[in-house]
């Protein structure tokens, strides 16, 4: 190396450490999973009392800035709860102005591509307009990909599930090399409650494999899936109190201002259901999959063992 | 120039009404269902005042338009006809005598068999309903192959603008209709142009009969004809008897080919008052062909036709509306899922009413989002033979949808806003519980709940933690939710009984609560 090369290669090495805000941030590097959970400040973050975007830019950054978990040239995924044919106003969709500003900081966190789906229950046309989810996601530069076909979905084998062996996973999860979880906050007729783990029954193609199956179980096997969700972020803006999971009218929803950030989904799970049961009673013994999630170890419903960073707006 | 505008006005509205069935991403705006409503028989149907004048008297006016460029069936025929001629290029049509016994007849056993409610036979009849089956079993699934391909080349290039759709047959018995429908008339068509259209068609005989009446009309010009004969091989319709200059005005269906074809011009479309016979002229301008005697006197009394007139007059007073079949109310299942009674589409308001107005052109199946539409075989009994029924195979009826009325052209679905949809009940949800998952293997399951609009199913607290579905059927829309989710095999535990009536329902609103968060809970 000659000189001349080496003072090139010293002042680029210096420019990219200045551009980059955290220190931090030097994980990019190594992209892991054991290793973005060990860059993390915390290990959970809660907000309250802002509008979703705005705590979501709070939570993010006190996880350290989506350069923790987003690297530069990857295909993410992000996935929200775009389940059925409501507006925005009736919680039974993530909010769309979550979503966008997810997308908008994977690309600023160097994502080559974002792609955004779910597998609704309602007719899906009419799910991703209605919702608002798909225009919001394409303003932010995310591709909206279908999931009503089978033959979008690949067979993946799942171990570790005591109940369900194998199932067919979207190939937007499947090919991606990150994911992030997003679901919203609700009352669920089934499972009681919906956030982290019930959101995966959107990244399935056979739901009904679930419910005729010990449903419970089956939600806590599909998240022991090898491709984990790099963040798990729970939108509770807006919480379906009663009804859910489609509700019925503004009589089952709460204005409740909340959001929640883990990479920890058993945890994440456990904060937002202790968060819904101020709405509602709801005790976690009657969410019996984030037991059987945290028996499968896929994380902790002890919240006191966690570095948790609880924020007002 | 006459034909040139009629066979640009043709193609497009047939391009369009095609494209409007088969547009499945609502590139045409909903109001083209007009297409449709300016329909003969779905505008009768219907009672469409405006637009059954609107046809009487551009009729009366002009002759047949109607059969020539607004009827899809129509068009298709002069599409078969035209392609026959790339095939045989010296075609030649020839005069033929009017087949007034068989149209009148078929008139009249299409009007006794409606009044009887047997209106499978004015569906099977009427063009626009035949061509709407054609257009939906036979060229849905070609366009929606295309789509497919169209999407596997896109999306391999990682552009999203299509997006795969399934091809599946809606039912046997219509997609066999429509083949034969699609064979016969298109036979027919390929052999002698417009046979269908002045033997079978009963609205061909209706307007047929107006069209006598028109005030324009083509005329001979007696002295520029040399009785050469080439308008009658050129007339689609057969209609035009050269040697006797006589046009049969009933069969014209104002294609203006013999106006085009005429070197001499010797045919003109122009006005001239009804009920003044004209004179035939006794020799052409200048001849070399013999003059010839009219062969026969052309009947003034129309037999066939005051037959068809007092028979209809008879029935209708005596039959009445008493004949409409009833679908006995049997015993629920207790395993085993067998719905007894079909489900009509939201806006159906009862089988009665959907017998008596619907002629199955399965616009509704087309347009259909949800895909929960297909034509019933026997479960509405004879006359109801292809009318659409709700089933929920491959989905449900979207809670706020109102498509199928909206689409609707004779009124059989009625039209509702969204606010009526919402509380029209077009079945009852029934349960067995032993059939429930949560009951037999006591693990949760809820996914009839979960996609309830109304919550008419709900969970309710059961053993321990569990819950299990309860249902309210005085709030059920019968939108086939419940059942399309429900995962239990071999038979489902939650199903839809049809309504023979539709009900509105009365759905509570519950007052919003203020709840108000201010602390994590944890």
């Amino acid at each position: 190396m000659d000189r001349r090369k080496f003072l090139r290669a010293v002042a680029l090495t210096g420019a990219a450490f200045t551009t980059m805000k955290e220190a931090d941030a030097m994980n990019v590097l190594t992209q892991s999973f054991e290793s973005n959970r060990a860059a993390a400040n915390y290990d959970l973050v809660a907000v309250m009392g802002g509008e979703p975007e705005i705590m979501f830019r709070k939570a993010i950054a006190e996880m350290g800035g989506m350069k923790n978990f987003i690297s530069k040239g990857d295909k993410v995924c992000v996935k929200p709860n775009i389940g059925w044919d409501q507006p925005e106003e009736m919680a039974a969709n993530t909010n769309p102005k979550l979503v966008a500003e997810i997308i908008k900081q994977c690309f600023d966190a160097g994502a080559s591509e974002v792609t955004v789906f779910d597998h609704p229950c309602d007719e899906w046309r009419k799910t991703y307009s209605n919702s608002g989810i798909e225009e919001a996601a394409k303003r932010a530069g995310a591709k909206v990909v279908p999931a009503h076909q089978e033959s979008y979905y690949k067979t993946v084998s799942i171990p570790q599930g005591k109940r369900l062996k194998t199932a067919k996973i979207h190939q937007a999860i499947v090919d991606s090399d990150k994911w992030i979880n997003v679901p919203i906050l609700k009352n669920h007729g089934g499972a009681q409650l919906t956030i982290s783990m019930k959101n995966y029954m959107g990244i399935v193609w056979d739901r009904g494999f679930f419910h005729a199956n010990d449903l419970q179980q089956c939600i806590a096997d599909v998240c022991t899936y090898e491709k984990r969700p790099v963040l798990n972020v729970v939108d509770a803006y807006r919480l379906m109190k009663t009804s859910g999971p489609k509700g019925k009218s503004l009589s089952d929803v709460v204005l409740s201002k909340g959001l929640f950030m883990s990479q920890d989904i058993v945890a994440v799970d456990t904060a937002a259901a202790n968060f819904f049961n101020q709405a509602r009673e709801m005790p976690l013994e009657r969410v019996t999959h984030i037991a059987k999630a945290q028996e499968l170890g896929l994380g902790t419903m002890n919240l006191e063992s966690l570095n948790i960073r609880r924020l007002k707006i | 120039m006459l034909k040139k505008i009629r066979v640009i006005l043709s193609v497009l509205l047939l391009f369009l009404i095609t494209l409007y069935f088969l547009d499945f991403r609502d590139f045409l705006p909903e109001s083209f269902s007009f297409l449709a409503e300016i329909q003969f028989i779905p505008a009768l149907l219907a009672v469409n005042i405006l637009v059954l004048a609107s046809l009487l008297l551009l009729t009366l006016l002009f002759g047949r338009v109607y059969c020539s460029s607004i009827c899809p069936m129509g068009i298709y025929q002069d599409m078969v006809a035209w392609f026959s001629k790339k095939f045989t290029r010296k075609k030649k049509y020839k005069y033929s005598k009017a087949k007034n016994v068989l149209r009148w007849s078929v008139l009249a056993a299409t009007v006794v068999a409606f009044i009887f409610g047997f209106t499978f036979l004015v569906g099977l009849l009427d063009p626009y309903g035949a061509y709407g089956r054609m257009v939906t079993h036979l060229l849905r699934p070609a366009y929606l192959a295309g789509n497919n391909l169209l999407e596997a080349i896109f999306t391999s290039f990682d552009n999203y603008a299509f997006y795969k759709v399934s091809i599946y047959s809606l039912s046997l018995f219509s997609s066999a209709i429509a083949l034969i429908t699609l064979g016969v008339i298109g036979y027919l068509a390929w052999r002698n142009g417009r046979t269908y259209c002045n033997t079978i068609c009963p609205v061909g005989t209706t307007l047929g009969f107006l069209s006598k009446y028109s005030l324009f009309k083509i005329h001979f010009v007696d002295d520029k004809c040399n009785l050469c004969g080439l308008c009658a091989m050129k007339c689609k319709a057969s209609c035009i008897d050269s040697k006797n200059k006589q046009i049969d005005y009933s069969r014209c269906v104002t294609c203006f080919n013999c106006i085009e074809s005429c070197n001499r011009d010797a045919m003109k479309y122009r006005f001239a008052l009804p009920g003044k016979k004209r004179p035939a002229a006794t020799a052409p301008a200048y001849s070399y062909v013999k003059e010839e005697k009219p062969g026969k006197e052309v009947k003034s009394v129309d037999a066939s036709k005051r037959r068809f007139l007092s028979a209809t007059l008879a029935t209708g007073l005596a039959a009445g509306h008493l004949i409409a079949q009833e679908i006995s109310e049997g015993v629920l299942p207790k395993r085993e899922l067998k719905r007894q009674v079909p489900i009509a589409p939201p806006g159906a308001v009862s089988f009665d009413h959907l017998r008596e107005k619907c002629i199955s052109c399965h616009l509704c199946v087309s347009k259909c989002p949800s895909h929960v539409i297909k034509p019933a075989f026997l479960e509405y009994g004879l006359g109801g033979i292809m009318q659409p029924k709700l089933y929920f195979d491959r989905g449900f009826c979207n809670y706020d949808c109102t498509i199928c009325g909206e689409v609707c052209p004779t009124g059989a679905i009625q039209p509702l806003t969204k606010e009526e949809k919402n509380h029209t009940q077009m079945g009852q949800v029934q349960f067995i519980i032993e059939n429930c998952i949560v009951y037999y293997d006591e693990t949760s399951c809820g996914a009839c709940s979960e996609h309830c609009p109304t919550q008419a199913v709900h969970m309710v607290p059961y053993k321990g933690v569990l819950t299990i579905p309860e249902i309210n059927q005085d709030i059920c829309v019968g939108c086939g939710a419940c059942e399309h989710a429900c995962p239990a095999i071999p038979y489902k535990a939650i199903y839809v009984e049809g309504l023979a009536i539709q009900n509105i329902v009365e759905i509570k609103q519950e007052e919003v609560e203020e709840i108000v968060i201010d602390e994590f809970g944890f």
